[in-house]
């Protein structure tokens, strides 16, 4: 008995270091994006990753042919959604990052639908929004993104992206 | 430019830079997993135990109350000199 959960053990061992050895990179790009940090210094991402992971970890014998990296993902946009709830988050603007100049909720949509290409009704239905919310929120984040500085208008909408981030953290 | 033009754009700005993945990514995530299920174990355990000694108490109280016996009557006063 001791003996077979011993081998349980170190296949699930080597299957879980095979994932996140393939995994841990996208991943940890993706969290990169959320936080808006530099990518040679980005420590939120780094712990946010960390405890996705270890989540995926604990629960890796009970996931019944889920794909662990779906899981994973939604582990980490959940995390990091309550994490930029506002009022409670800690989001530092820095300027390493060129998502810098969007609001959590911008950045964290734009990654799921086009960093990951989760398809809209999922992103929806994972962060709890409609899915016409979704499409405005990622046209919104695209726009802001593509002309930071072009003219008065969109500088405004850029600065207001700041503030607002601001006023979340 | 059209949608599909610019979402290939916001993509290509996304995909730029890579982060590099620490070493002792791996290490943290084993040890933080491990105590996460070890607390879920010890969290079950407890659990379990609640039950039981629930279950136990009961049978225990059960046995000594033996509330299914009907109590004996006192309201009807006891047949004497007939």
């Amino acid at each position: 008995m001791r003996g077979r959960q011993t081998s349980q053990g170190v296949r699930r061992a080597r299957e879980f270091e095979a994932f996140v050895a393939g995994a841990a990179g996208r991943l940890l790009h993706a969290a990169t994006l959320l936080t808006a940090e530099p990518p040679d210094d980005n420590p939120r991402a780094r712990r946010l990753l960390t405890l996705a992971l270890a989540h995926t970890y604990a629960s890796w014998d009970r996931l019944r042919g889920e794909d662990p990296y779906d899981r994973t993902r939604r582990e980490l946009a959940l995390r990091f959604a309550r994490g930029t709830w506002p009022g409670r988050g800690r989001s530092r603007a820095s300027s390493g990052s060129v998502l810098a100049a969007l609001t959590p909720q911008e950045r964290l949509v734009l990654v799921l639908r086009l960093f990951e290409g989760v398809a809209e009704e999922q992103t929806a239905a994972l962060l709890g929004l409609s899915a016409e919310r979704v499409r405005a929120i990622c046209a919104r984040a695209m726009t802001n993104l593509l002309r930071p500085a072009r003219g008065r208008a969109p500088a405004a909408l850029g600065t207001e992206a700041v503030e607002t981030e601001v006023t979340r953290s | 430019m059209s949608l599909r033009g610019r979402e290939a754009a916001v993509r290509h700005l996304l995909e730029g830079a890579p982060p590099r993945v620490p070493p002792g990514l791996y290490g943290d995530v084993v040890r933080r997993g491990g105590r996460i299920l070890r607390r879920r174990t010890a969290a079950r355990r407890l659990l379990w135990l609640v039950l039981l000694t629930a279950a136990v108490a009961f049978v225990v109280w059960a046995s000594m109350a033996r509330p299914w016996v009907q109590p004996p009557s006192d309201t009807t006063p006891p047949l004497t000199g007939w």
